[in-house]
């Protein structure tokens, strides 16, 4: 089963189980900030656990680095057509970072593409993506949602694709252990690092991640990006608790939670990256 | 010399180290692996004190040749030596906010870069002691990394300039050390445990390099970054070399763990 087919089938299941679709959901819309309007449904929640996790028992390398190539696949067509759409103004920092990212996730794209290939796999095919999440955006400002919340909600998605691809790559590192992909996993996680800090300080945030906050100006939907990251139990030792030769300034459980990000499941990152991906069977 | 303290092979291009890959220095320390400037002043100075012709009449046959006082530590092997090989890099990191914080850069720099110094240090003060309590945890005391000492004579904390260029040298290399690391660890949780600090480490990079630069690529440049969209990856052998100028205490990294894959 490709990893595709598996992420249909999470849409397919949702639509069933929950008798709904994807647009019904996205129709109960809440503002965030002032600009862009957003879905309430978490991205989470688009998925059926026993399945990813039948799927994912195996956590083969070929299985995380599948995983690794949709996400990049998906941040590599996300920023084409940002870059395409007109949104960022010519020159400005913002179209300034996006180029460079959307250079390095092509370039990912590639490697991953040759890799699963030299390793004798078949690299799964590119999905095709539906960035307004049927509706709920309108990133590129194809419908009309104007320039301004279109930018924002533009960033807002890199935001979201950015952590959530330093998360996967995390939790797929140990599933690469002692095979000649890891170092590259490894290296593919810190430029999404570097990727996700530059996004959040353009949006006005910090580059690193607070306690579980997605931060101002997130839909609420990306929230299942943040869930988790407030953790401060590291080896086993509550990092709070620790005395520490300088004192730390400011909150020290806010402080421990950003020293150190999480990672996701690979159900995880399927799930966020199933609410843009075009399940064919809903045509 | 009785041997030589560092031997230093110059090798061509590895599998690994592509040939594309100009800005990678293909130097592998043999044997010994060291730290610092000092550990060769110190290591020379007292082979000119010991003169095995002299001091004629000496009751004792076989003096002691300098008996070491305090034993050059050495990282250890295994996981234990790339723990200690890390908390070496957060003790220096740790050292050098915590400096900047006392610096004139500081105090007089804007509250949005104050704030950020301020994260930088909370975070790598936690990573440090973090490291303390689990070596010394996981190996006992006696196989924990010592408290190092530093030399930063060559930063100027009163200037930007100086503390940034400083600071974007020190989180790159420690994303490059810690990316090189990955494939030389045994038990998952310490992979696990350095992925969660190598992305910190490069979101502070990137911070960093967009404070020097905000309307540049500089976040994640042409110069780190290669074709492949790959970051720094870099031997033990790379970061000593980069990051020993600092450190002052000398310590040997005889027995840390190769690639698992020669990857």
């Amino acid at each position: 089963m490709s990893i595709i087919k598996l992420l249909d089938d999470f849409t397919s299941e949702k639509l069933t189980t929950k008798t709904t679709s994807r647009r019904e959901m996205f129709n109960t819309l809440s503002s965030f900030g002032k600009k862009a309007a957003v879905a309430a449904i978490p991205f989470g929640l688009a998925t059926s656990k026993a399945k990813a996790a039948a799927f994912f028992q195996e956590n083969s390398p070929v299985d995380a680095l599948q995983l690794a190539l949709t996400l990049e696949y998906l941040e590599a067509e996300f920023y084409l057509m940002a870059l395409d759409s007109g949104v960022l103004e010519g020159g400005s920092r913002a179209e300034t970072a996006f180029m460079q990212i959307s250079k390095h996730e092509s370039a990912h794209v590639d490697f991953l593409v040759a890799g699963l290939t030299n390793a004798g796999a078949t690299p799964v095919e590119k999905p095709t993506f539906d960035f307004t999440a049927d509706g709920a955006f309108d990133p590129f400002n194809e419908n009309g949602i104007g320039q301004e919340t279109a930018m924002a909600q533009l960033l807002a998605l890199a935001q979201a694709f950015e952590d959530t691809g330093v998360r996967a790559y995390k939790g797929q590192a140990t599933n690469l252990m002692g095979t000649p992909f890891l170092e590259p996993a490894l290296q593919i996680h810190s430029v999404e690092a570097r990727h996700a800090s530059e996004v959040r300080r353009i949006r006005g945030l910090k580059g690193w991640i607070t306690g579980s906050m997605r931060g101002d100006g997130m839909p609420e939907a990306t929230q299942a990006v943040y869930d988790g990251e407030d953790n401060v139990t590291q080896g086993g030792v509550d990092l709070t608790g620790l005395t520490y030769e300088n004192d730390i300034v400011g909150n020290v459980s806010d402080a421990v939670s950003e020293a150190f990000d999480e990672p996701i499941s690979a159900e995880t990152a399927a799930a966020i990256a199933s609410l843009f991906i075009v399940n064919e069977d809903d045509n | 010399m009785k041997k030589p303290l560092v031997k230093v092979d110059v090798l061509e291009a590895s599998s690994k180290n592509s040939k594309k890959n100009t800005r990678r220095k293909f130097i592998k320390l043999g044997g010994l692996g060291l730290a610092g400037s000092s550990f060769l002043l110190y290591a020379c100075s007292e082979d000119d004190m010991f003169d095995p012709g002299g001091e004629v009449g000496r009751p004792d046959p076989d003096p002691e040749p300098d008996p070491e006082p305090d034993p050059v530590f050495d990282l250890g092997s295994g996981d234990v030596g790339i723990l200690n090989y890390a908390y070496a890099l957060e003790q220096l990191e740790a050292e050098f906010y915590t400096r900047v914080r006392e610096g004139g850069y500081y105090s007089g720099a804007p509250t949005e870069e104050q704030a950020l110094m301020d994260d930088l240090y909370n975070h790598e003060v936690i990573h440090r002691d973090f490291f303390k309590a689990a070596i010394t945890a996981a190996a006992g005391e006696e196989n924990t990394l010592p408290d190092l000492e530093f030399d930063f004579s060559s930063v100027d904390f009163d200037s930007r300039d100086s503390v940034l260029a400083t600071a974007m040298a020190l989180e790159d290399t420690g994303v490059g050390a810690y990316n090189g690391a990955g494939d030389r660890i045994a038990d998952e949780t310490y992979l696990l445990l350095a992925g969660k600090i190598v992305s910190v480490e490069a979101r502070h990079a990137s911070a960093i390099r967009s404070l020097i630069d905000p309307d540049s690529a500089d976040f994640a440049g042409d110069d780190i970054i290669d074709e492949n969209g790959l970051d720094l990856a870099y031997d033990p052998s790379e970061v000593f070399e980069i990051a020993g100028g600092f450190i002052t205490t000398e310590f040997t990294a005889n027995d840390l763990p190769e690639p698992m894959t020669g990857s």
